[in-house]
C-alpha cells in the first residue's frame, strides 16, 4: 500500500511518542534510586549509593525473591508438562469438545486475575480445609501459567505440521522414538519461550498470590507491595523495582530474539 | 500374486528389527488406538483445570449463596440469597460496578487507540530490520513487574514529582492520585497485550491485498476502512479481552495511583481479608464473572478467542 509522506512521518513520530512514555516512568524510578531524597520528588536534590547497598543486604527483600524463584520455577515445571500435553490434543485431534477445552485452558487468564484469586482462596480455605502457603502459590500460579506455554506450542505444532511425524513412523518409529527425534526438536525453542514467558508470568503475579499465599509466605511482589507506603523503606524498594525490570527484561529478550531468528529462518 | 510370492524377502538395509520391549509393545497399542491417545494426552491438563480452576468457579457461585456466624466469623452453611441481593441492590455495590466498567472500558479504547497506529508502523511500514527492534523496544519494558510500573506511575504523578516539575513554569499542577491516574496507570499496564495481538494480527494480513486495494482505486483510508480492519476485528478484540478483563479486576494499581476511589476488586479484597466475609466477597466476584462471560459470549463468534 502507498502511504503517503505525511502519514509514514505521523506514524513515526506516533510510534516514538509511544516508546518516551514507555520509557520515562521506567527511567525515573531508575534516577529515583538514586536519590538522596526518600520522598518521591523530581528532580533528585542529590544522588547516592546508599539505597543500593542496603537493597542487597536487606534480608526480608532477598528471602522474598528467594521464595519467589522457587514458586516460579515450580509453577513453570507442572505448566510446561500440561501445556504441551493440551496442546499436542488440541492441535493434532479432532474431538467432540475441542472448542471448550480451548476456552478452559484460556479461562484462568481471561478471567480477572481477583476472580481466580478468590476462586482458589475460597476453594483452597474453605472448602478443602488446607492451610495457605507455598504449595497453594504453586497450584495457583501454574493454572495461570499453563496459556503461554499451549500458545507457544499450538503455535508451533500448526506451522511444522504433521509431515515429519508421518515420515518418522512410516519409517518404523514408536511413539515414542518420533516424539524424542521428531517432535520434542522442533517443540524445543517454542517450550523455552512459553517456559519463560510462564517464569516472567508467576514471577510477577500480584493480585493471585495475595489471595493464595496466606500469611507466612512473602513473595517479592508481595513484599514490595507490603513496603511501597513506609517512608524509609521507600528507596529500598526503588533499587528493587530497577533490579526487577533489569532482571525481567532478560528472558523477555531471550524470548523474541529465539522467536525472531526462527521467523528469519523460516 | 504369484509374482508376489517368487520375489526376494524385503530387505531392509540397516534398519534392525525394533526389539520387543513393553515400550514397543505400548507404543504399538497406542498408535494403533488413536482414542486412547488423545485419553492419555487430555487426562491429566483435564483433570488440573477441571478439579482446581472448574471446581473452584464452582464452589465460589456455592459460596455466595452461604453466610457468615457473626459471632464465630466462620462460613456456615446456611442456604440463602442475602449476598446475592445485597450486592445487586445495595447503592454501592452499583455505584462501583459502574465505575469499575467505565474505567475497564475506557481503558481499552485508549490502548486499542495507541496500539493501532504504533502495531501498523510496526508491522507495516518500518523495515524488516527497524520491525524487529521496535517489536523488543515496545514490548520489553511492558513486560518488566507490574508493581514497578504502577509504582512509576505514582512517582511520575506524586506532588513534586516529575509531572509537577514539567507543568509548574506553565502555572499548572499535577493531577495528584485518583481515578484519572488509575486509568493512565492501567492503560500503561496493559499496552503490550493489545498491541501484540494486533501487531500479529496485522502481520497476517497480506501486502498484496493492500496494494490490490490501491490499484483498484482505494485511498489509503479507504483500504484501512474497508481491507485491514475488517480483516483486523479478531486481533483487536483479542486485545480488548486482556486489557478489559485485567482492569475489571485490579485492585492494586487502585491502591497505589488511585487515590480514595474503590473498584470491585478493593470490595472484594477487603471483604476476604478485614471483613473476612468470604461469601460476600464471592458475591461481588461473580460481577465481573457475569460481565465477562456475556463479553466472552458475545466474541466469540468473531474468532478472536483462537487470536489470545
Amino acid at each position: 500500500m502507498r502511504l503517503s509522506r505525511p502519514l509514514r512521518t505521523t506514524l513515526g513520530a506516533l510510534t516514538i511518542a509511544v516508546l518516551v512514555m514507555i520509557y520515562v516512568p521506567l527511567f525515573v524510578v531508575l534516577v529515583n534510586s538514586f536519590s538522596t531524597s526518600q520522598s518521591l520528588v523530581w528532580p533528585p536534590p542529590g544522588f547516592t549509593l546508599e539505597w543500593w547497598g542496603k537493597a542487597f543486604q536487606n534480608q526480608g527483600a532477598l528471602s522474598a525473591l528467594w521464595t519467589s524463584v522457587q514458586v516460579a520455577t515450580l509453577a513453570t515445571l507442572i505448566s510446561l508438562v500440561l501445556g504441551t500435553l493440551v496442546a499436542i490434543a488440541l492441535q493434532r485431534y479432532r474431538f467432540f469438545g475441542r472448542q471448550s477445552v480451548s476456552l478452559l485452558v484460556i479461562l484462568p487468564i481471561a478471567l480477572p486475575g481477583i476472580v481466580t484469586g478468590i476462586a482458589l482462596n475460597n476453594a483452597f480455605r474453605t472448602i478443602l480445609g488446607l492451610q495457605l502457603g507455598f504449595f497453594t502459590i504453586v497450584v495457583a500460579h501454574a493454572t495461570f501459567c499453563i496459556v503461554t506455554v499451549f500458545n507457544n506450542v499450538q503455535a508451533r505444532l500448526r506451522r511444522t505440521g504433521t509431515n515429519l511425524e508421518e515420515a518418522s513412523a512410516d519409517l518404523g518409529a514408536g511413539i515414542w522414538t518420533t516424539f524424542r527425534l521428531v517432535t520434542f526438536p522442533q517443540l524445543r525453542s517454542a517450550l523455552f519461550a512459553g517456559g519463560l514467558l510462564a517464569f516472567a508470568l508467576s514471577f510477577d503475579e500480584i493480585i493471585v498470590t495475595t489471595f493464595t499465599a496466606g500469611v507466612g509466605t512473602t513473595t517479592l511482589p508481595i513484599w514490595i507491595f507490603q513496603n511501597l507506603f513506609r517512608p524509609n523503606q521507600a528507596p529500598v524498594v526503588n533499587v528493587i523495582a530497577v533490579v526487577l525490570v533489569a532482571v525481567s527484561v532478560i528472558p523477555i529478550y531471550i524470548a523474541q530474539r529465539i522467536a525472531g531468528a526462527e521467523r528469519v529462518s523460516k | 500374486m504369484s509374482s508376489d510370492a517368487s520375489a526376494p524377502p524385503l530387505k531392509r538395509a540397516g534398519v534392525p528389527a525394533p526389539a520387543e520391549t513393553p515400550a514397543r509393545r505400548l507404543s504399538v497399542l497406542l498408535s494403533r488406538a488413536p482414542r486412547l491417545r488423545l485419553g492419555l494426552l487430555l487426562t491429566a491438563p483435564l483433570f488440573w483445570l477441571g478439579l482446581v480452576y472448574i471446581a473452584a468457579l464452582a464452589a465460589l457461585l456455592v459460596t455466595a449463596f452461604w453466610t457468615v456466624d457473626s459471632f464465630t466469623g466462620t462460613v456456615s452453611i446456611e442456604w440463602n440469597l442475602d449476598n446475592i441481593v445485597t450486592v445487586l441492590t445495595g447503592a454501592v455495590y452499583q455505584a462501583v460496578t459502574l465505575r469499575t466498567v467505565g474505567v475497564a472500558l475506557l481503558v481499552t479504547v485508549i490502548d486499542i487507540l495507541i496500539a493501532l497506529p504504533i502495531a501498523f508502523y510496526m508491522a507495516k511500514v518500518a523495515t524488516p530490520r527497524m520491525q524487529r527492534v521496535l517489536v523488543i523496544l515496545v514490548l520489553m519494558p511492558l513486560w518488566a513487574s507490574y508493581l514497578v510500573k504502577a509504582y512509576a506511575w505514582r512517582s511520575v504523578l506524586s506532588e513534586g514529582g516529575l509531572v509537577d516539575w514539567l507543568v509548574t513554569p506553565f502555572g499548572g499542577n499535577t493531577p495528584g492520585y485518583g481515578l484519572h491516574a488509575t486509568v493512565i496507570t492501567l492503560a500503561y499496564l496493559w499496552l503490550p497485550y493489545v498491541i501484540m495481538p494486533i501487531y500479529a494480527g496485522l502481520e497476517r494480513v497480506p501486502d498484496s491485498l493492500l496494494e490490490a486495494s490501491g490499484d483498484l482505486g482505494a485511498k489509503t483510508w479507504r483500504t484501512l476502512r474497508s481491507v485491514v480492519l475488517p480483516l483486523l476485528w479478531p486481533a483487536i478484540i483479542a486485545g480488548s479481552i486482556f486489557s478489559f478483563s485485567l482492569s475489571l479486576g485490579d485492585y492494586i494499581t487502585v491502591n497505589i495511583v488511585g487515590g480514595a476511589s474503590q473498584m470491585l476488586g478493593n470490595l472484594v479484597y477487603t471483604n476476604v481479608g478485614a471483613a473476612n466475609n468470604l461469601p460476600l466477597a464471592a458475591a461481588i466476584a461473580l460481577i465481573p464473572i457475569a460481565i465477562m462471560i456475556v463479553y466472552l459470549g458475545l466474541v466469540r463468534r468473531t474468532g478472536a478467542l483462537e487470536n489470545l
